[in-house]
């Protein structure tokens, strides 16, 4: 992995700044995340284990998780559309649509929050019409899925796009010269290539909506083992004072970030390497 | 490298104090009083100013009453209390933050003043909901804060518990009746307001359990078309308790301001403005005044019933206790 | 841009792109997408905010509580943006200018509050410092307030906002190779002249556009915040959760007032993002191919 450039640094200043960027990093991130495993070795490995295996617990990992996971395949396939309009057609508007796509990103997520609950709620914008039909989307699960896919969205976009830019045209004229149909070409030779950016973003955004608390909780009806993220049940016990609880559920979504980040780290790595060096 | 983070970490707790510098206090107190303490803090500030001179200005935090009395114990900075009731207070006062004798160091039990618990449901009572025999009919959502996080809700579960004890006569009837109740609650919302919220905003649910001053409020806000208070003949006495915490106040020098702020309740003043609030005044004179805005209830007390909040806290509120054995979650 | 250069009406062009009908398709389903999931939120949260004509609404944002939780939030934010500022330029350099083992696990490291529950990241702080927590009784004794004060709201800011300045930085380096900084250090230049006079100005737009993303999600942040805060009206109450707040006491008028100055930052954030990522692209124009 080291020394994929091969060639030795003459410039100063590598021990001081690195010195400074673990010192940094051990007082904002590793030491408080490490106070946190600290506490739950408080516990023994049954009282843990019971903790995690409570209906409520298990029901809100499941709800954070399986929804998350959801709403990331909903991101995965509509930010590819979304891409690809944005990249390969010409509209009215599109460098207006294509800087809103980072609103979910930019929009603090308690205003989303309440915007998305007014919307859907049973007289909002939309939550009327979709009544009428019979589909009630806040105060139920349905709703933490909306919120999940509205935070999602850039993520798949955003790293889709430059891989779609920068993806070179003679491949594509090549398969078409060559005689693929369009629909072969799309399949065969436009979308492998762009497999590592629609992981990644994938990725990214799944990470996003299992932690999503404030653009969730609004909408959400909070319902134990409904419709109760897991963010929200480690705040509840927090505030019912029940750290071993609070802790023993958040070790185990950190662990879960932790080994989604890495692999979204080792996914570019390994799209670096698939790519010649540009 | 420590010479270098120093100043910057001074400069963040310079921030953290350069914003206390007046004669401020910090009030930490339940969900529902926030519309209560946004009037008797103006008041007392007027009638502080008028009396020393001095100007005052008190800072709230609001939340369920467990978890205020955690986030004082947790390190929260209050100079007084006004929580939802006793319990939550003696919990400050068992970490040794304030004096364990807090409740006889104001008048009438340091509650100045006093709700109950009502029904609120929607207009025109479609399920007919009249007394608490009605909550644990199948099919009747009912609407409560988690009692492990919210006085309002202890209060409910308490009500409840003494309606069935009173009707059934024995403690495993009125187990069986409460627990009966939560198998008709689909959420508990962490305070009472929460709970407000989800009844009123969400539309979710038949009925809410509530204080009488959050009910007038909801009905107030929402208009009295869309929701109806219902008394039950028989209810709890509730009474949310008032205290200084003597570690903060000593450490900041603000006992005597925050004396002189909890004994303000107790003038004609402090009592109208409760009035005013849907709160029970204890003023005989002014809650002759306000007679006709509360419904005669029948009203027992945590006294009568429990016999006192420290048992009724173990007995039901504490890990693996009755309401643990009802809702397991 | 380079599919702008396609040739019109090359017999090749039908089989590059799809036919009219799914192109206005796929057009369609995006345009449909983002108007749902994107700008109607949006538009709502202006429309709910002048609900009540524009008076009601500069009282709302002329409010004490909220005056002062404007206050807290933009001195929250400069002091977490600027503590961060300075790490990310530290960190970009030590990671994009040398080699050495563990470096994806080390930009892994960086990048975990990206994917870390802002609960988790307001929790840890509670643990580290809550008067039952593990420095909590010491810092008491010595009257240092964290949690429920400025502090802790920053620290927990520094956390969320930790990867933002470093990652927008370190690709940026990494491109830019170090042929130029090594030349001016072989010309007799010290460290630091060559950062200041070499290095800062070919990534001053990187650092711009790092210091705009954290400063959004500084000003922004909701989930770490509302757990460390104490909830303290005037005090301790950013904007963000000041939103909350008069949503639950249905003030939501002033409610979403508060939220339209968030939403006016998020709406500014982007158009400079968007000016700035022109800059960047610019920048590493002439060291294309």
């Amino acid at each position: 992995m080291s020394g994929s450039t091969g060639r030795r640094s003459t410039l100063p200043g590598f021990g001081l700044t690195m010195g400074l960027t673990l010192t940094w990093l051990s007082v904002i991130i590793l030491i408080p995340l490490a106070g946190l495993f600290l506490k739950t070795l408080e516990l023994s490995p049954d009282q843990f284990w019971d903790i995690l295996s409570s209906r409520r617990t298990l029901n809100a990992l499941k709800i954070s998780f399986g929804l998350a996971f959801a709403a990331a395949l909903v991101n995965l396939v509509m930010g590819t559309v979304i891409v690809w309009a944005l990249v390969r057609y010409r509209f009215p508007g599109r460098r207006i649509f294509d800087a809103i796509v980072d609103i979910p990103f930019a929009l603090p997520t308690a205003v989303a929050g309440i915007a998305l609950t007014s919307l859907f709620a049973q007289k909002g914008w939309l939550g009327a019409p979709l009544a009428e039909l019979g589909i009630k989307v806040a105060f139920t699960p349905t709703g933490i899925f909306i919120a999940m896919i509205f935070i999602g969205i850039p993520f798949v976009v955003r790293t889709v796009q430059p891989v779609l830019i920068d993806l070179d045209v003679e491949i594509e004229e090549a398969a078409a010269s060559l005689g693929a149909s369009r629909l072969n070409t799309v399949f065969r030779v436009i979308l492998p290539s762009l497999i590592p950016a629609l992981l990644t973003g994938f990725a990214l955004a799944f990470a996003r909506a299992v932690g999503e608390y404030g653009s969730v909780i609004f909408i959400a009806g909070n319902l134990p083992n409904v419709s109760e993220i897991a963010p929200l049940l480690i705040v509840i016990r927090l505030s019912e004072f029940r750290y071993a609880d609070a802790t023993a559920i958040a070790v185990v979504m950190l662990v879960a970030s932790f080994l989604i980040i890495f692999a979204v780290n080792r996914i570019q790595r390994w799209a670096q390497m698939r790519i010649p060096a540009h | 490298m420590i010479r270098r983070i120093l100043p910057v970490v001074a400069g963040l707790f310079w921030v953290g104090s350069a914003f206390a510098a007046d004669v401020t206090l910090l009030n930490v107190s339940y969900d529902p009083t926030r519309e209560l303490y946004g009037d008797f803090n103006k008041a007392f500030a007027a009638a502080y100013q008028k009396e020393t001179g001095k100007s005052v200005e008190i800072k709230q935090s609001h939340g369920g009453s467990g978890s205020q009395a955690r986030a004082v114990i947790d390190g929260l900075q209050a100079d007084v209390v006004t929580l939802a009731l006793a319990y939550d207070v003696d919990a400050i006062a068992a970490k040794g933050l304030l004096s364990a004798d807090w409740q006889k160091r104001l008048p009438l039990n340091a509650s100045p003043y006093t709700s109950t618990i009502v029904f609120l449901v929607r207009k025109g009572n479609p399920k007919g909901i009249k007394d608490w025999d009605d909550l644990i009919k199948p099919g009747v959502d009912v609407i409560t804060p988690n009692p492990k996080t919210s006085g309002g809700a202890r209060w409910n579960y308490l009500a409840a518990w003494g309606y069935a004890l009173k009707k059934y006569g024995s403690a495993d009837k009125a187990k069986q009746f409460v627990g009966d109740i939560y198998k008709n609650v689909p959420v508990l919302d962490t305070g009472a307001r929460g709970s407000t919220v989800t009844f009123v905003e969400r539309g979710v649910g038949d009925v809410l359990l509530a204080w009488e001053n959050e009910a007038f409020l909801a009905q107030r806000e929402f208009g009295k078309d869309k929701f109806e208070i219902v008394s039950p003949p028989l209810s709890i006495l509730a009474e949310p308790p008032l205290s200084i915490v003597d570690a903060v106040a000593d450490k900041k020098g603000s006992r005597a301001v925050a004396e002189a702020y909890l004994r303000y309740w107790y003038t004609k003043d402090g009592q109208e403005i409760a009035a005013r609030n849907s709160y029970r005044p204890r003023d005989p004179e002014i809650a002759k005044q306000y007679e006709s805005s509360f419904a005669k209830v029948e009203l027992f007390t945590i006294d009568d019933v429990f016999g006192g909040w420290a048992k009724a806290q173990k007995e039901h509120f504490s890990e693996g206790g009755v309401f643990d054995q009802i809702y397991k979650n | 841009m380079s599919e702008l250069q396609i040739s019109p009406g090359s017999v090749r062009d039908d089989l590059r792109t799809e036919p009219r009908l799914v192109r206005g398709i796929i057009i369609a389903i995006a345009l449909i997408f983002l108007t749902v999931f994107v700008v109607l939120p949006l538009v709502v949260v202006f429309a709910q905010a002048f609900s009540r004509g524009i008076g009601a609404y500069v009282a709302a944002l002329s409010d004490p509580e909220a005056l002062s939780a404007i206050r807290l939030t933009l001195c929250v934010a400069a002091i977490s943006v600027s503590l961060n500022l300075v790490f990310g330029l530290v960190a970009a350099w030590a990671i994009a200018k040398f080699d050495f083992r563990g470096k994806t696990f080390l930009i892994s490291l960086i990048d975990l509050p990206f994917s870390v529950s802002p609960v988790i990241s307001g929790l840890v702080f509670v643990l580290l410092f809550g008067a039952q927590g593990y420095w909590g009784p010491w810092l008491q004794s010595h009257n240092v307030h964290v949690l429920f004060a400025v502090p802790g709201i920053a620290l927990a800011t520094i956390f969320v906002t930790f990867p933002f300045v470093a990652r927008a930085l370190i690709p940026l380096m990494q491109e830019q190779g170090t042929q130029e900084e090594e030349a001016a250090i072989s010309l007799g230049a010290s460290g630091l002249q060559t950062f200041f006079r070499v290095t800062l100005p070919n990534i001053k737009w990187g650092v711009l556009y790092g210091v705009l993303l954290s400063n959004a999600r500084a000003m922004g942040e909701f989930g770490a915040v509302s757990v460390v805060s104490g909830h303290i009206r005037g005090e301790t109450n950013t904007m963000p959760l000041l939103v909350e707040i008069l949503y639950n006491e249905y003030q939501f008028v002033s409610s979403f007032a508060i939220a339209s100055l968030l939403a006016l930052l998020a709406l500014i954030t982007l158009v400079a993002k968007t000016i700035l990522e022109r800059h960047l692209d610019e920048g590493q124009l002439p060291r294309g191919d």
